[in-house]
């Protein structure tokens, strides 16, 4: 069952034309025929989750944001930034008016007139469809004054970011969207009270958004079929890294992690192995080989003890070591840590420190402990999540490879005493550098 | 305890930090917000920058626009480029001297004007990407116009190990292609056509499945057609920017005039005090 993906690569359809011939905006028009209460309440029958990690029911954010005349906000997260995730990419180059349809069905829904799209600055190709498209539903008027006959009023935006992974953060991306540096706020007021412009504000990623016209479509009851029953629906998964097929899939949600990675995505290379593998992006805590018959869904994963977030599968096999690896996760999150937050911003940096002294040989077996303690005074004490994200990764690598890292640990110490015996140092001057800083 | 560890960098008044090394000149009154009459901006720059600002409620929301728009006329962030933003923003240079160094795009000291963004993230890095920037690296050395820089997650770990070029997705590369970027750069064509993201096809089977309805593609179209529809030129009919949604533009409004016309002046008298 194919709803995101239905026939992606019919040529042109980024065009308005080809978009309508295939029966696009009729959505639009039977969500208009109904009231907001009648849309959104076929939002909660459908059960959708948030695609864009976090998994929060569309329908209930959509109820959230307050009635009446005021100025309200509808942004699309379009800030794809979590490695190892390019869904958003393909739907916004492939079926831009897909996503311009959603939008404007959310914004009926929610009450919102002025909306905007946040897509990240590298994403230059596809904002230049977007925009093209916009354009044309700008002149056949689905966005403006009264739209097709309603009396409903929305404009439409896009923003360019400018390349900051904590963009993608809701907070972040609505000081973004100000013109401000991306730093998260606190919360509460959450968005939908207090958000961009202090107005009212629901901020959907562009997976979400460009499945509502196939919900308004099918009726939220029959969307609620597909898919399990706490995690509806389908889903496009990234699967990236050690496969032999890697690409965007259209999944329903439930289906086994290892039909995902060996049935669709073919697998690791011939002759080897998969070591482990991240189930949504690299903030998720990693799973083994012996977790590959897990479901792929929501609530499987978080049982599992990991997490689907955004959907993205990348693999790692036995060819790499699980150091290699830490060390990439831990050097993205100190780079792109925002810095307001304490217990973030040196943690982040602190853990990558560590983790170069595993690789120079001068770590011990306690700074496994030292650095598994450091994730868990992250987690739960900034504004933002992206601190957790390095935390629960890096924890648990440390906790399932914690003998791999051990013998990494004491296999750099002998490769780095070797290279001391080379060079014979003087009595005297060894002391000196013996402190734990060298003084220069 | 080792004797071969490298000494740990050091920079101005022996900080272990960079970026202290000059020292702020206290005696100075802070830089206020350029006045436009005597702040030179370069034709273009200024329209580009208030049709930006008109799209939103607040003009300082335009601040990235504005600073992507003055980035692409004077090839980086230099003071000069964030005062002439400045003075059409009416914001201090301070405040877009924040913006600028918080986001990646943005350079704040010279850079050639080719941008080749590897990425270095996992999924890149695993299939082999950390070499690839090396190469890109070293076919790029001396040369004055490539900007090579390493970066996080680019979104297309389909192609990985991939690059940017100039905001052109490419991948995935091998070794070799780190010089056939530097000389496509160089010639000024497209580069390497063959392995641009916009002519992929989707990954899912079923989907390659449903393609064969379309009918049986003439060989010119296949290799070369772009997905999204646009030529590689990009999208060459002129249309009207989505700026301002709700408002027509003057030429509709000649066409349409709306039938109640004297909305704006009196019922807005915040945007009076906005003016001020």
């Amino acid at each position: 069952m194919k709803i995101l993906f239905d026939r992606i690569d019919e040529p042109g359809l980024n065009t308005l034309a080809v978009y309508q011939r295939r029966g696009g905006y009729e959505s639009l028009r039977k969500a208009l025929a109904m009231s907001p209460e009648e849309v959104t309440s076929n939002l909660l029958d459908s059960g959708i989750r948030g695609r864009g990690g976090a998994g929060f029911p569309m329908g209930r954010k959509v109820s959230f944001l307050p009635h009446g005349d005021m100025d309200k906000y509808l942004v699309c997260n379009a800030d794809e930034s979590e490695p190892g995730t390019f869904k958003d990419r393909e739907i916004m180059q492939k079926n831009p008016h897909m996503l311009i349809e959603g939008l404007l069905i959310a914004s009926w829904a929610a009450g919102t007139s002025r909306t905007f799209i946040y897509i990240r600055g590298e994403y230059a190709h596809q904002a230049d469809i977007l925009e093209a498209a916009i354009a044309e539903a700008l002149d056949a008027g689905y966005i403006g004054e009264r739209i097709l006959g309603s009396d409903h009023s929305v404009s439409l935006v896009l923003h360019r970011g400018a390349g900051a992974y904590i963009c993608g953060e809701e907070t972040g991306l609505l000081d973004s969207l100000e013109g401000k540096r991306g730093n998260p706020r606190l919360k509460p007021p959450f968005p939908a009270i207090e958000g961009l412009y202090h107005g009212p504000t629901l901020i959907n990623n562009v997976e979400t958004l460009a499945t509502v016209p196939a919900i308004i479509r099918m009726g939220g009851k029959e969307y609620a079929e597909l898919g399990t029953e706490t995690s509806t629906g389908t889903k496009l998964v990234s699967v990236s890294g050690d496969v032999q097929r890697p690409g965007n899939y259209e999944i329903e949600l439930g289906i086994s992690s290892r039909e995902l990675i060996y049935g669709l995505a073919g697998g690791p290379p011939e002759g080897r192995e998969i070591k482990f593998w991240f189930p949504g992006g690299s903030s998720s805590p990693v799973l083994t080989k012996d977790d590959l018959d897990v479901p792929y869904d929501f609530d499987s994963m978080a049982k599992a003890g990991s997490m689907l977030g955004s959907g993205a599968v990348i693999v790692v096999d036995d060819s790499h070591t699980v150091l290699e690896v830490a060390m990439k996760v831990a050097k993205f999150y100190a780079h792109e840590s925002c810095g307001k937050c304490v217990p973030c911003r040196e943690g982040t940096n602190w853990t990558v420190k560590m983790l170069e002294r595993i690789e120079s040989g001068e770590a011990t077996p306690m700074d496994l402990d030292i650095m598994a303690s450091v994730q868990e005074q992250i987690i739960g004490n900034c504004l933002c999540v992206l601190g957790d994200a390095m935390a629960m990764p890096i924890g648990s690598m440390v906790e399932k490879f914690r003998s791999e890292l051990e013998d990494e640990i004491e296999a750099a110490r002998e490769r780095a005493e070797g290279a001391d015996l080379d060079d014979v140092i003087p009595i005297g001057v060894a002391d000196e550098h013996a402190g734990p800083f060298p003084v220069h | 305890m080792s004797a071969t560890r490298p000494p740990v960098p050091r920079f101005g008044h022996g900080s272990r930090v960079p970026g202290w090394d000059d020292a702020v000149d206290l005696t100075k009154d802070p830089a206020t917000v350029p006045d436009p009459a005597t702040t030179p901006v370069p034709p273009g720059l200024k329209e580009t920058i208030v049709a930006a600002m008109a799209k939103y409620p607040d003009r300082r929301s335009a601040a990235i626009p504005a600073l992507h728009a003055a980035q692409e006329v004077h090839g980086w962030c230099s003071p000069q480029a964030i005062e002439e933003v400045a003075s059409v923003m009416a914001l201090t240079p301070a405040y877009l001297t924040a913006v600028a160094t918080f986001y990646d795009m943005f350079s704040t000291v010279p850079k050639p004007r080719n941008d080749v963004y590897v990425c270095t993230n996992i999924s890149c890095s695993l299939l082999g990407a950390d070499e690839f920037f090396e190469a890109m690296l070293a076919a790029a050395e001396g040369n004055p116009n490539v900007n090579v820089k390493a970066f996080e997650c680019l979104g297309a770990c389909d192609i990985a190990p991939m690059a940017s070029v100039n905001g052109e997705y490419v991948g995935p590369l091998d070794l070799a292609d780190a010089e056939r970027i530097v000389a496509d750069l160089d010639a000024g064509h497209t580069v390497l056509e063959h392995k641009q993201l916009r002519y992929r096809r989707s990954a899912d089977p079923e989907v390659a499945e449903e393609a064969r309805e379309f009918g049986p593609p003439t060989p010119e179209v296949t290799e070369m057609t772009d997905t999204a529809g646009l030529g590689p030129e990009g999208d060459t009919e002129d249309r009207p920017g989505p700026t301002a949604a709700i408002e027509m533009t003057s030429d509709q409004l000649a066409e349409h005039p709306e039938p109640e016309t004297h909305v704006d002046t009196d019922q807005h008298p915040a945007d009076g005090e906005d003016a001020q």
